[in-house]
């Protein structure tokens, strides 16, 4: 038997020390905590509002540990999940509406360990607790919604050019618009063709048309505008929802994910993602007679609204808007000399200027604040051929909220009243501050699991490990004797290796699976080292070889088998990853993980041991204790 | 702890032809199971709504029930899951007029009967989605399948690709027949599973195979079925061991694993059971069948590719 060579022994030492340190701070379990942000995006906490929370706590008798600082928020470790229920109400009754605090979970991975950026392995939601959402933006409303604001463009368009126009129509998603006369239609062809780049035009001589069909490019660049409009106001108001490491992502065409870690009150999360809400100012039609609004028929250029209660008339608003809830900058809820709930608003530059430009030459005249929601539910039908489809309806629903005389000129802020309760003034606050959604969303998978539920699968996850490896290490000993041993300190080791391994990478993530994926490993790491010990007991008892050429005839012959055998595993685990959902795709992950490590230790690490044990002596053994 | 010493010299293939018969029946009877019966696809194909509650006390299934009829979900399916105090409810899709806010009304209806419900798990898939897990899963099984192929045939002699194969598909169908016959859920971490054990099979496969392609080229022997009984008996002890160490560490996840981890661990078991079988028989007697013979192994192309680890 060759000497094995210096250097395997270094990296496997080397591989073991980085990955146990590494693997350390799963040892520390989190501790719970609140979390403290500042409401306002990317705003401080102030050191002045900390020292009141402490003193608050102190008062009430919750024992915290030091406040410690992530980003821009402060987190605050406490003894037990009951202290940080109290906790957190007490910190939110505390630093009133200014700070979103929300409940959270603490390392305590130590100092030391910190600093070489150990940290404890990432939990999926199915073992911490927590809400996924699957949310679908309904693309073909998003392409309705920027059409119709096409066909009105060029409506303004053709005006402005002094083109007279029969009308302009839009059906799928092709805009049509036709002309009296052929020389209408050449005036207007060159003009639309600078301006509708977006769209494949072609003329329609025979009826005087002008045919626009939106191209793919333009289709693509709504959807991701559309998409990506979303996620950024989902951000937003998940940021308000006080959800500690949320994760609001893209998914495919036409998908965002979002998961919040920790949240309990599903419903709640759900009524916020949801809905779509936005405000409109309008003036009123003071020159119709109120009266008309009973026929239900707008006289031109005017719309009718109910009013929010049933008590009064219905209004009739001008078409045009002054200012839309996107010009909205900000938006709080307060209240008013009587006590009554208002929204104060803040608005941009661009809304300031018109809302100013129009109250002022509008003074003592009446302006209505329209309120608009968009809701979608989803339909089941069964089309022509049988197969089970959803579709997507969306219902909008609009009433003005309140209407009074402009006062004054009105500039960049205001205030709305009319609200029937603070809880509602709050939540208008909320939808209009976190920005309106470009297309309607719906909800095409939930997966939410309860923390109590979470904490008893980690428990299970833990406990089938523990028997699982107790079972493995006792039969491997029983059966290989000291050899035996040499392979369970390889299968413990590669445990190490892939927790060690698992807690490095920032992106993978501990789930149920994923566990299941490790116990697997277990199972199957051992593999490697039934093949080579069982070769080399057929070369001492068949082939009559003495120990140490069967050791090395043993781990010779054995590897190309191993790998061959392992990689068909390893393909599975890719293809797993790949196709896979979340916690599918934890359970790829530990298993490619788990079956490299082990190849290393049960090849590279007992070969070390077990040429320390019988490979340094001054004579050869006779026998070997497999 | 002896389970087959060197001298073990059972005689696999006396056995061969009766046991290649009743594989084919067993794969026959899946393939006629999964026909008729069909895999009970769990709520991530369907689509549809799961909601588990546990509370304090045993929760009475007849009370929830007629709480869930009474809220009009008529086809809600009730039952207990893991233990008496907790209950869970699928409801499947089209139930509802508003099928994603159905986990809350559901838990609400019976928070109205039980008293302090806690809401464990809501899983609500649209039928959109589960269409596309579906399809994005019969794709992963056949691509994995595909992969296996293309590497057994790069590594092996077309006979033995074959063999291989055959006995991985055969492990497969025979495990989703026995989804089919009883009837068990089959869920995306079903499967994981089902894609763990292709893995597993053609592991097992592949080292039998390695074996049985030394002996052919190193024996003395000229008969093929000695050669591969002999071959059988060299690796038994191993295709057992890690059989047995494999289903210790199933049985684990089984007992503890808890409700949601048991098809998986039920999947795994009796995959590694009718795998370890048939990396034992249906490779071999596929090899039989083909007429493998010495000269298949004359040209060794193959360099040797032992490398000292």
């Amino acid at each position: 038997m060759t000497r094995y060579p210096r250097w395997k022994f270094f990296l496997l030492v080397a591989v073991l020390a980085v990955c146990g340190l590494y693997a350390m701070p799963n040892l520390y379990p989190d501790a719970p905590a609140i979390q403290i942000t500042s409401a306002q995006a990317g705003g401080e906490v102030d050191e002045r509002a900390m020292s009141r929370l402490r003193s608050a706590l102190d008062d009430a008798g919750i024992v915290y540990s030091d406040a410690e600082r992530v980003g821009t928020s402060w987190l605050l470790p406490l003894s037990d999940s009951e202290a940080q229920q109290r906790a957190r109400e007490l910190a939110q009754r505390t630093l009133g509406r200014d700070y979103v605090v929300a409940q959270n979970l603490a390392p305590t991975t130590p100092d030391w360990l910190r600093r070489i950026n150990a940290s404890p392995m990432n939990l999926g939601l199915d073992l911490r607790g927590g809400v996924h959402f699957l949310l679908q933006v309904d693309m073909d409303t998003a392409i309705e919604q920027r059409l119709e604001s096409w066909v009105s463009e060029m409506r303004l368009l053709l005006r402005d050019e002094n083109i007279r126009y029969r009308d302009v129509t839009h059906e799928g998603q092709t805009i049509t618009a036709r002309f009296d006369s052929s020389a209408d239609l050449d005036a207007a062809n060159s003009r639309v063709r600078d301006q509708f780049r977006g769209f494949n035009i072609s003329r329609d001589n025979d009826n005087n048309a002008l045919v626009l069909n939106l191209s793919n490019e333009e289709i693509a660049k709504i959807q991701d505008y559309a998409v990506d409009q979303n996620r950024t106001a989902l951000n937003n108001r998940v940021n308000e929802l006080g959800v500690a490491e949320p994760v609001v992502q893209r998914q495919g065409a036409d998908r965002i994910v979002v998961q919040l870690p920790g949240v309990q009150d599903a419903s709640q999360a759900r009524r916020i993602l949801g809905r779509t809400a936005t405000l409109e100012f309008r003036l009123v039609a003071d020159d119709v007679d109120p009266r008309r609004a009973a026929s239900g028929i707008a006289p031109p250029g005017t719309e009718i609204y109910p009013f929010k209660r049933d008590d009064r008339n219905p209004v009739i608003l001008r078409r045009q808007n002054i200012v839309t809830g996107d010009q909205v900058t900000n938006a709080t809820m307060g209240f008013d000399e009587n006590g009554q709930p208002e929204v104060n608003i803040s608005l941009n530059s661009a809304g300031a200027r018109n809302m100013q430009r129009v109250t002022s030459r509008n003074i003592n005249k009446p302006m209505g604040v329209l309120f608009i929601e968009t809701r979608t539910d989803i339909e089941h039908i069964t089309n022509e051929d049988g197969e089970r489809e959803q579709r997507a309806t969306t219902t909008r629903e609009a009433y003005v909220i309140n209407v009074a005389n402009i006062r004054d000129t009105l500039g960049s802020r205001f205030r709305i009243t009319g609200l029937d309760s603070p809880a509602e003034a709050g939540e208008l606050a909320l939808l209009l501050r976190a920005g309106g959604l470009a297309a309607p969303i719906y909800i095409a998978e939930e997966r939410s699991v309860g923390p109590s539920l979470g904490a008893d699968n980690i428990k299970a996850g833990l406990n089938s490990m523990m028997l699982g490896l107790a079972l493995v290490l006792v039969f491997m000993v029983l059966r290989y004797k000291v050899f035996g041993v040499i392979a369970n300190i390889a299968l413990v080791g590669n445990l190490v290796i892939l927790v060690g391994v698992m807690s490095m990478i920032p992106g993978a993530t501990l789930t149920l699976p994923g566990i299941a994926g490790i116990v697997l490993t277990v199972g199957m790491a051992v593999d490697a080292n039934v093949l080579i010990f069982e070769r080399i007991r057929q070369e001492m008892k068949w082939n009559n070889l003495p120990p140490l050429q069967a050791i090395e005839a043993g781990y010779g012959r054995a590897f190309q088998t191993i790998l061959d055998a392992n990689i068909t595993t390893l393909i599975v685990a890719v293809i797993l990853f790949a196709a896979g959902t979340g916690s599918v795709q934890g359970f790829a992950v530990t298993l490619f993980i788990g079956i490299v490590s082990s190849m290393f230790t049960a090849i590279v690490g007992t070969r070390a041991m077990v040429d320390l044990i019988y490979g340094g002596r001054q004579r050869a053994p006779t026998a070997l204790s497999i | 702890m002896a389970i087959a010493t060197p001298e073990t010299n059972v005689n696999f293939m006396r056995v061969a032809k009766p046991l290649g018969i009743l594989s084919i029946v067993l794969v026959l009877a899946s393939i006629f199971l999964l026909a008729t019966k069909g895999l009970n696809f769990g709520l991530d194909f369907t689509g549809g709504t799961v909601v588990e509650v546990g509370a304090p006390e045993d929760i009475s299934l007849s009370v929830v029930r007629e709480a869930l009829s009474e809220g009009g979900y008529d086809a809600a399916v009730v039952q207990h899951f893991g233990s008496s105090r907790d209950v869970m409810v699928r409801i499947p899709p089209g139930e509802s007029d508003e099928p994603d806010q159905a986990g809350l009304e559901v838990f609400e209806l019976i928070g109205g009967v039980v008293p302090d419900l806690d809401l464990r798990r809501v899983e609500f898939v649209g039928p959109q989605v589960g269409d596309e897990l579906r399809d994005q899963s019969g794709l992963a099984m056949l691509m994995a399948m595909g992969l296996m192929l293309l590497y057994v045939w790069f590594r092996f002699t077309n006979k033995f690709g074959v063999a291989t194969v055959a006995a991985l598909l055969h492990d497969v169908i025979v495990v989703l027949g026995l989804f089919a016959l009883f009837q068990w859920s089959f869920d995306l971490t079903v499967l994981a599973a089902v894609l763990a054990l292709i893995g597993y099979s053609l592991n097992d496969s592949i080292v039998v195979a390695d074996h049985i392609r030394d002996d052919f080229r190193n024996s003395r022997m000229t008969d093929p079925t000695d050669i591969i009984n002999q071959a059988l008996n060299r690796t038994l002890s191993r295709t057992v061991i890690t059989s047995l160490t494999t289903l210790l560490v199933l049985v684990a996840l089984y007992l503890f694993g808890g409700e949601i981890m048991r098809g998986f661990s039920m999947a795994l078991m009796a995959g590694v059971v009718v795998g370890t079988y048939s990396s034992i028989y249906v490779a071999s007697n596929v090899l039989m069948l083909m007429n493998v013979h010495k000269e298949d192994f004359l040209v060794p192309q193959q360099e040797e590719l032992d490398e000292m680890p």
